[in-house]
């Protein structure tokens, strides 16, 4: 097992300390908070020398994405990084990467949308980019921060899943705050992360057209073969993580269980908030209460299998989403739903929405969300129909 | 010249090679597609060329065909120089970490008027800003051909197009075109030029002296459209002279700053002439074209002054 060394790092440093030992040949971004840590840290390691790329301070989002797809595409290891209303800027780029088998690694600082003007974190931006085809994961410490961007190179740049791929780090609860984690020797990154060779790069040796016109006689074809080779990522994934568990002692799996053994209730977060959710979760064990904590880890492809398994003997599923549906409630709470569908056996499930635009979830909130799920649950039993409910509210 | 002389000729003047394949689908005397071959036989085999959404890219690209015998690379309609800053960026740091030889690639974007002085202004003036070592072509029809003939801020004033369309209460387009090649100077880069596909060894020259230059160089490639302008088919290369010759497309270059005319013309032809052939000039009337006359003029000799001709 590689060791490293314990340090005292804020979640952007970890990021930017990934992207130094990973090597990267091109940095493109834009600085949004809570991101600028991040592109400030960058910007420093290339002027000191330290890391060896070009950074290019670009003028938007939008270009920083663009001139990400151009340098992964002239055979380049890239880093960007965003948050909130820039990567709504970056949206419409961010379809290329995957459409084009480009394995560009973003770090995303999660951040609520305006307006009214927010700067604090949730998952809104997240939840509005769910369908372009990233490989996208969500760190909850700055440990995993660190972890899961050295875990994307490899994973994307794999000449068998070639796709982009996504860290969640949550906005200010991580990239602004400073924790114990260990970092690795930088020899034992290099091993870990080989060099990279893109296979059709865009060279004048070898001349290749990218990102041709497709009409209706083809265009279904290639989005076939687009959704075959992302479900094709689900080994790679697993794989890496595995690799990464030996190498360096710590594991990752696409659904993250907490004391979920012989709970008959689990909650389900993603991103910061569930290291808050396990703390209630054990003042709850400690009460004598059957729960546990369910946490999404990779959020696309989205692990089917892995979420039926962990759920499949409990009563109740109660979902917290960072992010507001409107009309139509919480998106994680949907997509949750849709998944146990097709199962004969499956729990209940209540949906609430809470820590918007960074407001706080205590431990207490944590606890009495699922104390008002048992309610629901009762009224869903006497044939009552439910709303998801916000918490954390002042009337 | 007779034919054979020609075939003697020519081939000593210009290369055969063609890296802009034929068989593409552009409209018959399609002034863009004449230019993007020039542009391509200056530019050579060692370069990187990325392309706007556009007439050029839905022409060229159709899978899984291509006429691009060059690395080529399309991803959208307003990131073109940013997709290049990113490749120029890729290729230097890869050179510099010893991962590949430097063969001194150029880096080219082509774009259309739309692409480039409306919606991909910003990337093109981020680019321009960040000083990246690249060419970048806008071929200019003066609309929105490929969408069918929308006006762009590059439409001359007073031309039809189905979003200015002529009516009671209207000339067509009601604004003045924008000087884009100003736009780029103002950007203080090494070269800015303009030129026509009429006029192909002046264009051939400058896509040299661009791609050869450290540093962004602007080519405003004035491409005459028979499709979106309402002319004959067969007058594509006399619409790029009449244009010149009456000053409404001055060609000329500012390098370092400093003004070149390519082309003189102490007495230049009525806009009228240019504008005859053109259905989507033909219901201005005389007050209106004489205002347009007036202008050109006046544009025509401020240029002068500037690259101090007499």
């Amino acid at each position: 097992m590689k060791k490293g060394k314990v340090v005292g790092l804020e979640g952007s440093f970890a990021v930017a300390e990934a992207v130094r030992m990973a090597n990267a040949d091109v940095i493109a971004a834009y600085p949004i908070t809570p991101q600028t840590h991040i592109v400030e840290r960058l910007s420093e390691l290339v002027a000191d020398g330290e890391l060896d790329a070009e950074f290019i301070c670009v003028e938007s989002e939008h270009t920083a994405m663009s001139a990400c797809v151009g340098a992964s595409a002239a055979g380049a290891r890239v880093f960007t990084c965003t948050a909130g209303q820039g990567l709504e800027l970056m949206h419409e780029v961010l379809y290329i990467p995957s459409s084009m088998r480009l394995p560009v690694v973003a770090v995303i600082a999660n951040r609520a949308l305006s307006a009214p003007l927010t700067v604090w974190c949730d998952h809104s931006d997240v939840m509005a980019i769910r369908d372009i085809g990233w490989i996208q994961m969500f760190a909850e410490n700055n440990q995993q921060a660190f972890d899961l961007t050295l875990c994307a190179y490899r994973i994307a740049e794999d000449n068998e899943v070639l796709f982009p791929t996504m860290v969640h780090l949550d906005g200010f609860y991580l990239s602004h705050v400073i924790e114990d984690m260990v970092l690795p020797d930088e020899e034992d990154v290099t091993g870990f992360i080989p060099e990279y060779k893109y296979p059709f790069t865009l060279d004048p040796d070898k001349p290749v057209s990218m990102g041709c016109y497709g009409p209706p006689f083809i265009y279904p074809e290639t989005k076939r073969a687009q959704e075959v080779a992302f479900e094709n990522t689900r080994p790679k994934i697993l794989g890496t993580w595995k690799e990464f568990g030996d190498t360096f002692g710590r594991y990752y799996s696409p659904v993250e269980k907490y004391k979920m053994e012989d709970a008959k209730i689990a909650l389900l977060t993603m991103g910061s908030c569930s290291e808050t959710a396990m703390l209630a979760i054990d003042e709850m064990r400690e009460e004598g209460k059957d729960v546990g904590l369910i946490r999404l880890r990779l959020w696309r492809p989205f692990p089917f299998k892995e979420f039926r398994d962990a759920v499949k003997d409990i009563e109740l599923l109660v979902v917290l989403d960072r992010c507001i549906s409107f009309g139509m409630g919480g998106p994680v709470c949907s997509e949750v739903k849709s998944a146990l569908y097709d199962k004969r056996e499956r729990p209940n499930i209540v949906g609430f929405i809470g820590g918007l635009g960074g407001r706080d979830i205590p431990i207490e909130g944590f606890k009495s969300l699922i104390q008002r799920a048992l309610e629901k649950v009762k009224a869903i039993e006497r044939g009552e129909e439910i709303e998801t409910e916000m918490i954390g509210i002042r009337e | 010249m007779e034919k054979e002389e020609e075939e003697l000729f020519v081939p000593r003047l210009v290369t055969t090679e063609e890296n802009f394949a034929r068989g593409h689908r552009a409209c018959i005397g399609c002034g863009e597609a004449l230019a993007v071959r020039h542009v391509c036989k200056a530019l050579g085999k060692n370069v990187i060329i990325v392309t706007a959404t556009g007439c050029i890219e839905i022409i060229s690209s159709l899978l899984p065909q291509t006429s691009w015998r060059v690395p080529w690379i399309h991803t959208l309609f307003e990131n073109v120089a940013a997709v290049v800053s990113g490749i120029e960026s890729a290729y230097k740091a890869r050179v510099r970490k010893g991962k590949i030889p430097d063969k001194e690639v150029k880096f080219v974007g082509f774009a259309g008027d739309g692409a480039t002085s409306d919606i991909g202004l910003q990337a093109l003036s981020g680019a321009m800003e960040r000083g990246h070592n690249f060419l970048y072509c806008c071929f200019d029809n003066e609309a929105y051909m490929n969408t069918g003939i929308q006006r762009s801020s590059s439409t001359p004033y007073g031309a039809w197009t189905t979003t200015a369309p002529v009516g009671k209460k209207s000339i067509g387009q009601a604004t003045w075109k924008k000087n884009m090649p100003e736009i780029a100077v103002a950007h203080k880069i090494p070269y800015v030029a303009t030129a026509c596909p009429s006029y192909p060894f002046d264009l051939m020259d400058k896509v040299k002296k661009g791609a050869e230059i450290e540093g962004p160089a602007y080519i405003h490639i004035f491409s005459p459209c028979p499709t979106g302008w309402r002319y004959p088919t067969n007058l594509t290369i006399e619409m790029g002279r009449l244009a010149v010759e009456a000053g409404v497309f001055p060609l000329y270059e500012v390098i370092n700053g400093e003004y070149r005319l390519s082309f003189d013309f102490p007495e230049l032809k009525p806009v009228r002439e240019y504008m005859k052939e053109q259905r989507r000039f033909r219901h201005l009337t005389d007050d209106i074209i004489e205002k347009i006359q007036a202008r050109v003029e006046e544009e025509y000799f401020r240029l002068r002054e500037k690259a101090g001709v007499k």
